[in-house]
């Protein structure tokens, strides 16, 4: 950490490179453009096992309700798609022609007030973080100043995302309920069905990604990583190390659920409609799983445990769609027992002391005791 | 009360009068008056379950008082939370070493060290010249200069007792509270740590929880007898081991 040796700052480097140049290079001259959007979509799910790995594995916060984050910012920028596919011509036929279909349906005869905003554009990319970031904020300001933490604080995450998904479905009028919001066309007259677009799309979001690994390593490399790290492992030290621990708690959890509002909506984007089903309980979940495999303590490991285990979903599900949830439950508990670092701990493990070995001859063992672990 | 010279109101650091707590009922610490002066170590002894780590948990807020007040150059702790208490300058050392195990010497004392202690403070915190040097000097004091890239789930139980030791004493407390420092110790180690105990107390006061009877006479200016939650005794180790209370309930073997 103190010494950057040529040799760490390549190590540090060459996990970035390596995915740089298969999400940039690699998958774009080999997938046709229906896999490429599919990997895009998956890889709307890196950004939010990026916020588990900040939360859950660097800080010990475990939340089960990272889907609600993530169909937050969903919703927000399928709120303003919505928007804009609503003109009035396009919808003359309803009995309130400017307003999103689902509404003239459940005979709402004007836009609802908190639907406003998202007729602008800057609010809306301000919304796809903030609104995540607000409730994550209400939830952790609550729970952490009261002290209320590990399996506690998970049950409740979870509790939340019922509640919330329960009321999405239920206010169908105001969110399209169980459908979701669907038939979106255009962001600001581009329109996104369109190959073309959607090829562009896998690119700002693959850009995205990029700049939100490089925030995450950032935040990790700075003392405020550190401190993280010393909550999880000894909580009450660090309070009486002079830090307000819910404070720094209630931080890391809001920038994760900003980070899954910004991957909800580059699934909307991508898919073209946003609904329940994507953001509740099971989703969420499955969220940990991406993480768990990957490697909770890797920011680029878990990213390539959310494109694995989703690569594996879309194959085996439709080829086994019984027994595929058994199978993921399955993988959950032998990583767990077996891999607590996922499979970023038996590449750091195994992989890189054998490469190193083969490429610079044996080492001493304090040299590998000092050595930190990749990211 | 025995003491050693007249205690000068002036010269108290921290006050601790009627001090209650009861749990379920049960006064684990009952009406306790107890005086710290400035510049002094002080051991506080007694048989277990006297109330002595729960005084230190009430001084330091990890409990709240029943009944009572705590001063602390006269602002008053107990309704402060546990981390504005050390910012007042109180620090705290557990029974077990609790330590960052998964961060190394240097990392230990670096997040200690009482700079960039918001969430933000933390963001843009940059190890300058200043606190490098600052934690230099710490490791120097607790004898881990030599492992300052170590990481500290590999140091030896007296190692991790001196980084606890070292990581309150980057902070400058002016009071020190040491819950059995010796605890597990090797007799070099003990030796070791009386020596940083008397160098650490220049400019603060130092309180010591601690069973060690030879340690206690090797270090204390003046030792107080908890017993059943009150002060059954104080003042010079001579003075309080002849003392026939005290003999009964602790030193009579």
């Amino acid at each position: 950490m103190s010494k950057f040796s040529l040799r760490s700052l390549a190590g540090n480097w060459l996990g970035f490179a390596l995915l740089s140049v298969l999400l940039l290079v690699v998958f774009p001259s080999l997938l046709d453009d229906f896999r490429l959007n599919l990997v895009g979509k998956y890889l709307s799910f890196g950004f939010v096992v990026l916020g588990l790995v900040l939360a859950w594995g660097y800080t010990g916060i475990l939340s089960l309700g990272q889907g609600i984050f993530f169909g937050l910012g969903g919703y927000c920028i399928a709120m303003f798609l919505k928007l804009e596919a609503s003109t009035p011509e396009a919808t003359k036929i309803q009995s309130t022609p400017g307003i999103p279909d689902f509404m003239d349906w459940n005979q709402l005869t004007e836009l609802p007030f908190f639907w406003q905003p998202f007729h602008s554009f800057g609010f809306t990319i301000f919304a796809i973080m903030a609104v995540p970031a607000a409730i994550a904020f209400i939830l952790a300001y609550a729970m952490f100043k009261r002290r209320v933490g590990g399996v506690y604080f998970a049950i409740i995450t979870q509790a939340v995302t019922a509640v919330l998904t329960i009321l999405i479905i239920g206010q169908q009028g105001y969110t399209g309920g169980i459908n979701g919001i669907t038939d979106l066309r255009t962001l600001m007259g581009w329109d996104i069905r369109t190959d073309a677009a959607r090829y562009d799309l896998y690119f700002i979001c693959v850009f995205l990604l990029l700049a939100c690994i490089l925030v995450g390593r950032f935040i990790l490399k700075s003392k405020l990583g550190r401190i993280l790290v010393a909550i999880r492992d000894k909580e009450e030290r660090v309070r009486f190390s002079g830090y307000d621990v819910a404070n720094f708690k209630t931080f890391v959890f809001c920038a994760a659920a900003a980070l899954a509002g910004i991957g909800g909506a580059m699934f909307t984007l991508q898919v073209g409609f946003m609904s329940p089903t994507i953001i509740g309980i099971v989703p969420s979940i499955e969220m940990v799983i991406f993480c768990a495999l990957g490697g909770r303590l890797s920011l680029i490991g878990a990213l390539l445990g959310a494109l694995l285990v989703n690569a594996a979903k879309t194959t085996f599900s439709e080829m086994f769609p019984e027994l595929w949830l058994f199978a993921m439950g399955g993988l959950f508990i032998g990583v767990t027992l077996f891999f607590p670092k996922g499979l970023a701990g038996l590449v750091e493990d195994y992989l890189v002391p054998f490469v190193t070995r083969r490429i610079s001859g044996p080492k001493s063992p304090a040299d590998q005791v000092a050595a930190k672990p990749a990211e | 009360m025995p003491a050693i010279g007249p205690i000068v109101e002036s010269d108290i650091l921290l006050a601790l009068e009627g001090v209650t707590v009861s749990f379920d009922g049960f006064k684990a610490v009952n009406d306790l008056s107890l005086y710290i002066q400035k510049g002094e170590l002080r051991v506080i002894i007694g048989p277990n379950g006297a109330g002595k780590t729960t005084v230190l948990d009430l001084i330091c807020g990890r409990t709240k008082v029943s009944d009572g007040s705590i001063k602390f150059k006269d602002t008053e702790v107990t309704k402060l939370k546990e981390h504005e208490i050390v910012r007042l300058g109180i620090g705290r050392k557990f029974q077990n070493p609790s330590i960052y195990e998964d961060l190394t010497v240097l990392e230990n004392l670096e997040i200690s060290y009482p700079k960039g202690r918001g969430v933000f403070g933390a963001l843009g915190f940059r190890r300058t010249a200043e606190v490098s040097q600052r934690i230099d000097e710490i490791a120097e004091m607790i004898f881990l200069k030599e492992h300052l890239n170590t990481k500290a789930e590999i140091l030896s139980h007296g190692q991790k007792q001196w980084l606890e030791i070292g990581m309150l004493l980057i902070q400058d407390p002016e009071l020190l509270m040491l819950d059995e420092p010796v605890a597990g110790m090797s007799v070099a180690e003990r030796v070791k740590t009386a020596e940083l105990l008397n160098r650490i107390i220049e400019g603060r006061a130092v309180i010591v929880i601690e069973h060690d009877m030879k340690f206690v006479e090797s270090i204390a200016h003046r030792v107080t007898v908890l017993h059943q939650g009150r002060v059954l005794a104080e003042g010079r180790m001579e003075m309080v081991q002849a003392d026939p209370k005290v003999r009964e309930v602790y030193l009579g073997h």
